[in-house]
């Protein structure tokens, strides 16, 4: 996208570009070994795969090969599922203590490679390693921690009921926050004795291939967690396995769509958590400054690549033009950069076509008589990136307000009274985040009240723990991931 | 009486401001980038000795200190003023002669306040014509918190009057107000009445500067900016006592209100014991190792 009518001041704008800027402090890379092939985890070893092939992963943010991985055939899902389904009844008869031990083992081990975790991650995914060392990392571990301690507790958990585990699960997850994608899904399928077959997505499996790693080292029982690579047709060949009891998806709604309906007819669970056009609504009286700090980490941290951002964002009229100035004075002293970079704010986009989805939706937007207004920061000429990107002047009506761009993109429109900025942010087909923002503690519970939306956060945003469930109303999604909530999908209460 | 509407308008999140400040705190400042701003720190300090033991020679040394914090360098700027009691002004200003460096003086009753309005001004008066080109006024915080705050206002708009050419300088005493409500209320307030600094804090009590009182100054300096177009200037002090704390707030002052505030006419620090870490961290960044504290001068 072009911005060469961003690049004058406007008027009065604030000057964060001249004078003082801060010198490259990219993390070091030294202490971490990327093999140059990765083998399939099944049975509690690194094998290859029956389809002979591999694919590559690149580093979106300079174009470069990082590595290669195994691509799982059918023959290769049979073998992992057939791994799980061998190792079950074992690790289902195991005590819920002895189970835990194992869990804890692994929160700790990845707290101890945090470090190597960090680094790849930002790497293959391009999340800005401010991002992976402070976020993605630590809550991924904390997720193992939370849910180890269920492991020898389920019978307390549901008061009058006995939980027991349903077999082998099936797992897929997606590219925006790989490893800790990974330990929402593997925590509490393990502390339930479940066993396991999760694919990572195909452009972000190298995170996934260092937490095989980690569970060889763990020491878990051969067959309990098998993590194979691939693209759509692995992840097809899992859901339609027959030996399957459960599948456990985190992605589009395109493709969740495509789930349910590979899986109608047969008594599988699933729990899907799908896209979102999540609404932020500032009220006057909300204290401005911080309300636009929270816009800004709810839509641009990890390049919006967030199924919860804030994307949309709606302003009451009276104050709106004050929270523009300081929404684009803000964006213009984001960095852009670098993913390994400590000072980089939005690092590089996941992979090109995520890229050129974002572009054909912002050229959707300008077409649709949106005003674009793009940060005037420098990008890298390699690589895949994209400039924080606001849109006024746009309604509902608009396609831009509607559907999902998973990218650095915020839509902006106003409202007049708290009833209107309900309507609105319920005026869509996704329901999965709310944000409210007011000083007055009567406004957040009564707008709280009436967002259809699975989480809503008053006054924050993008705020996660483990104890909490997360999940998605209408296109959203179906079920809860997290907190006892989210030990319900992988349990039968007799 | 004023017709300004001064009702507590601006509400601050505490935790996000937290949140922000941490955020800020985690940039990493490295090589030729650290050099230019510590000494871009170095010509931003007001070089401070406020006790009752002051002198008219320890006065003296201090500001050839100011003058010239590392002899035989030609590359390492002189820091902005030297602050003072009134009474020792007039020798301040001649030690500083015509180095560029300006004087400061603490005026109103320094630090409680709790002065009559008339013998205020006739302190700021007399600080004025002794020489100084700065006058550090107290805010009366009993009067704030009384609710009175048009006779803040008032007192304010009188001593900025009084003060003439001179620039005037509001010290809010963060420590004492309160909730971050209360610091940007004050911030409004002094701004409004004609304040060309806010500054947090008089030194003699704790907690002095903070990062988010200092970023809860700094956002009212932008708003007072956005409606007004004038720019006022900030100043953390007391507390910041080394190098890596005073880039802290360097960011924080980058980062909120951009390039045309990273000058000593428009950011200060107001410490004592600031200046020898930062010609430390200075020497060892060109020199690649720390020398020992004997090497620098301690006025």
């Amino acid at each position: 996208m072009s911005s060469e009518e961003n690049t004058q001041l406007r008027p009065d704008q604030l000057d964060f570009k001249s004078l003082w800027t801060y010198d490259p402090a990219p993390e070091s890379t030294d202490h971490v070994t990327i093999k140059e092939q990765y083998n399939l985890f099944i049975n509690g070893k690194f094998v290859k795969p029956e389809s002979e092939t591999y694919f590559p992963t690149h580093n979106p943010a300079n174009e470069d090969k990082l590595s290669e991985v195994a691509e799982a055939n059918q023959a290769d899902v049979d073998k992992a599922v057939k791994a799980a389904k061998k190792a079950y009844p074992k690790w289902n008869k195991l005590s819920g203590l002895e189970r835990g031990k194992y869990i804890y083992r692994i929160a700790r081990m990845i707290q101890e490679k945090a470090r190597a975790f960090a680094v790849v991650e930002s790497l293959d995914g391009g999340k800005p390693i401010r991002e992976s060392r402070d976020v993605d990392i630590p809550t991924a571990a904390a997720y193992f921690f939370y849910y180890a301690g269920w492991a020898d507790k389920l019978d307390y958990a549901f008061p009058g009921r006995k939980a027991e585990s349903i077999g082998v699960v099936g797992q897929i997850i997606p590219w925006n926050f790989p490893l800790l994608m990974a330990s929402w899904k593997i925590a509490p399928a393990l502390a339930t004795g479940n066993t396991i077959v999760i694919k990572p997505a195909e452009t972000t499996p190298l995170t996934a291939m260092l937490l095989a790693e980690v569970i060889q080292e763990a020491g878990l029982p051969d067959g309990v967690v098998n993590i194979i690579t691939g693209a759509g047709e692995t992840g097809a060949a899992i859901v339609n396995h027959p030996d399957i009891a459960k599948i456990a998806f985190t992605g589009s709604t395109a493709v969740g769509k495509i789930i349910q309906k590979s899986i109608a007819g047969t008594d599988k669970k699933v729990t899907l958590e799908l896209g979102g056009k999540g609404a932020n609504i500032i009220y006057e009286d909300a204290a401005l400054d911080q309300a636009v700090e929270g816009i800004i980490n709810a839509i641009f941290f990890n390049q919006g690549h967030v199924c919860c951002a804030g994307s949309r964002l709606l302003i009451q009229e009276s104050v709106s033009d004050i929270v523009l100035r300081k929404l684009k004075d803000r964006i213009d002293s984001l960095i852009v950069g670098d993913p390994l970079d400590k000072n980089t704010d939005i690092g590089a986009i996941n992979s090109k076509e995520q890229l050129e989805k974002i572009n054909e939706l912002l050229e959707a937007g300008v077409a649709e008589g949106g005003t674009i207004y793009q940060a005037d920061c420098e990008v890298p000429g390699k690589g895949y990136f994209c400039r924080p990107t606001l849109f006024t002047e746009v309604s509902q009506a608009h396609r831009i307000v509607n559907e999902e761009i998973f990218g650095p993109v915020l839509t902006i429109q106003t409202f007049r009274t708290p009833d209107e900025a309900v309507k609105k942010a319920n005026n869509s087909p996704y329901g999965l985040s709310g944000g409210v923002w007011t000083d007055k503690g009567s406004k957040i519970f009564n707008t709280t009240g009436q967002l259809k939306a699975g989480v809503v956060w008053a006054n924050t945003f993008n705020k996660f723990d483990p104890t909490s469930p997360f999940g998605g109303y209408k296109e959203s999604g179906i079920g809860r991931e997290g907190g006892v909530h989210g030990l319900l999908p992988y349990l039968k209460l007799v | 009486m004023n017709t300004k509407d001064l009702k507590k308008q601006v509400p601050i999140d505490e935790v996000n401001v937290a949140e922000r400040v941490a955020r800020m705190s985690s940039r990493s400042i490295k090589k030729e980038s650290k050099v230019q701003a510590l000494k871009l720190v170095l010509s931003m300090i007001d070089h401070t000795t406020l006790e009752g033991e002051d002198t008219p020679g320890r006065v003296i040394q201090l500001c050839n200190k100011a003058k010239q914090p590392y002899f035989g360098r030609t590359d390492i700027p002189h820091v902005a003023a030297v602050c003072v009691y009134p009474q020792l002004v007039s020798t301040a200003k001649k030690a500083v002669g015509d180095s560029g460096v300006q004087i400061a003086s603490v005026a109103t009753s320094f630090p409680s306040g709790m002065g009559e309005l008339q013998a205020k001004l006739d302190e700021v008066r007399f600080c004025v014509d002794s020489g100084a080109d700065e006058i550090d006024m107290v805010i009366s915080r009993g009067r704030y918190h009384n609710g009175d705050y048009n006779y803040v206002y008032d007192e304010i708009a009188a001593v900025k009057e009084a003060c003439g050419k001179a620039h005037l300088k509001v010290i809010l005493e963060t420590g004492e107000l309160g909730p971050l409500d209360n610091v940007r209320h004050a911030s409004d307030i002094a701004m409004q009445a004609g304040a060309d600094f806010i500054k947090t804090s008089t030194g003699k009590i704790s907690p002095a500067a903070t990062m988010p009182v200092t970023l809860v100054m700094l956002e009212a300096i932008r708003d007072h900016y956005y409606r007004t177009g004038v720019k006022i200037g900030m100043k953390p002090a007391g507390g910041i006592r080394d190098a890596k704390t005073s880039l802290k707030y360097l960011v924080m002052v980058k980062e909120t209100l951009g390039a045309d505030w990273l000058t000593p006419d428009l950011f200060r620090f107001g410490a004592s014991s600031l200046t020898n870490d930062v010609l430390m961290q200075i020497i060892k960044q060109q020199e690649g190792r720390y020398q020992s504290a004997d090497y620098f001068t301690i006025d």
